[in-house]
């Protein structure tokens, strides 16, 4: 769930909007190289892009009552890094901005802030990090991160548009957590455990790209 | 059933089964609108915290019914899993085509 078209204050858009312009266009150099230097990989990155714009559109229950939907920056963000990830997230975002009103291009600039760029980035760390502990749970902790800390980063970035009269930043934080944050924890689990399930296919049909990309190596696969 | 198969239908399930919960504990009862998106809970509590703040900009195109916006959410989707499907096939039916060249030995 993004933030609504108009629903930032016009300095805090512009802000945002600069802060996610250079990882944008970072992202589509790094894109434009991965497609020149290794043409078969069109495929994985057709992937990746059709996962996240599929998974976007699915609005979920939660434990909340209310409704949100994943993310799907996850996968990207481990197959491709998280630049090439970016331009694939956005153009998401562009997608529903455009059509279903959901988002906006006000907002643009602070969605992509959340969904292409922080998002996954720290689920692509969280990736690493825990890549010793075997592929596929650390697939499940970079997409669960990936797609949690998106929403966390909504809250914040509400929380400094609007801070609590009373509690102020603090106060907003909590309560702007609770709405976004909190609702995405079962569906965070839900896209962990979806990135898994498409890493486990591409693992058993999609080896040699997998191991081209660096994901996984020859005797990982052959165990 | 093979094991990875059994494996792998247990994930869809689970997914299932996360989504399906909320709505069989009830966890929407009581509210106003229940299972309504957070981005629609998330403006409530702006105008809580300004009273005064009013949207700057207003969405381009908004389509003009529910029934509407949920056919271009499906559509969105059918897209994305359609683009996915075709490209698991494609590397699927790749790899089977470069074992059956390099023979039946290898692979």
């Amino acid at each position: 769930m993004h933030i609504a078209e108009g629903f930032l204050p016009p300095l805090h858009a512009a802000v945002w909007t600069a802060a996610a312009a250079p990882f944008v266009v970072h992202g589509v150099v790094m894109l434009t190289r991965q497609v020149k230097n290794d043409p078969e990989s069109k495929l994985l990155l057709g992937a990746s892009g059709a996962f996240c714009f599929a998974l976007s559109a699915l609005k979920i229950p939660s434990v909340t009552g209310s409704c949100s939907h994943p993310t799907g920056t996850g996968l990207g963000a481990i197959l491709f890094k998280p630049p090439i990830m970016t331009v694939l997230a956005t153009i998401t975002l562009v997608f529903q901005a455009l059509l279903l009103a959901h988002g906006g291009f006000t907002t643009l600039g602070a969605n992509a802030f959340s969904m292409a760029i922080a998002g996954p980035w720290a689920g692509y760390m969280v990736y690493r990090l825990s890549r010793g502990a075997g592929l596929l749970p650390a697939v499940f902790l970079g997409a669960f991160v990936a797609d949690l800390v998106t929403y966390c980063v909504t809250s914040l970035q509400l929380a400094l548009a609007f801070p609590d009269p009373e509690g102020g930043f603090a106060g907003a934080l909590a309560k702007f957590g609770g709405i976004f944050a909190v609702t995405q924890i079962p569906l965070a689990i839900s896209e962990g455990l979806l990135t898994v399930l498409v890493v486990r296919l591409l693992r058993t049909s999609a080896a040699a790209e997998l191991i081209r990309l660096g994901v996984t190596d020859k005797k990982k696969v052959a165990a | 059933m093979k094991r990875g198969t059994m494996i792998n239908l247990l994930l869809v399930l689970a997914v299932a089964a996360l989504a399906v919960i909320p709505l069989a504990i009830g966890a929407g009862d009581g509210k106003e609108e229940p299972f309504a998106g957070a981005d629609a809970q998330a403006e409530p509590a702006i105008l809580e915290h300004d009273p005064d703040y009013e949207p700057w900009f207003s969405p381009l195109y908004e389509p003009p019914s529910g029934e509407i916006e949920s056919g271009l959410f499906a559509l969105q989707a059918g897209i994305g899993m359609g683009v996915l499907g075709y490209c698991l096939g494609a590397v699927r039916t790749r790899r089977k085509l470069a074992r059956a060249e390099s023979g039946p030995d290898a692979g």
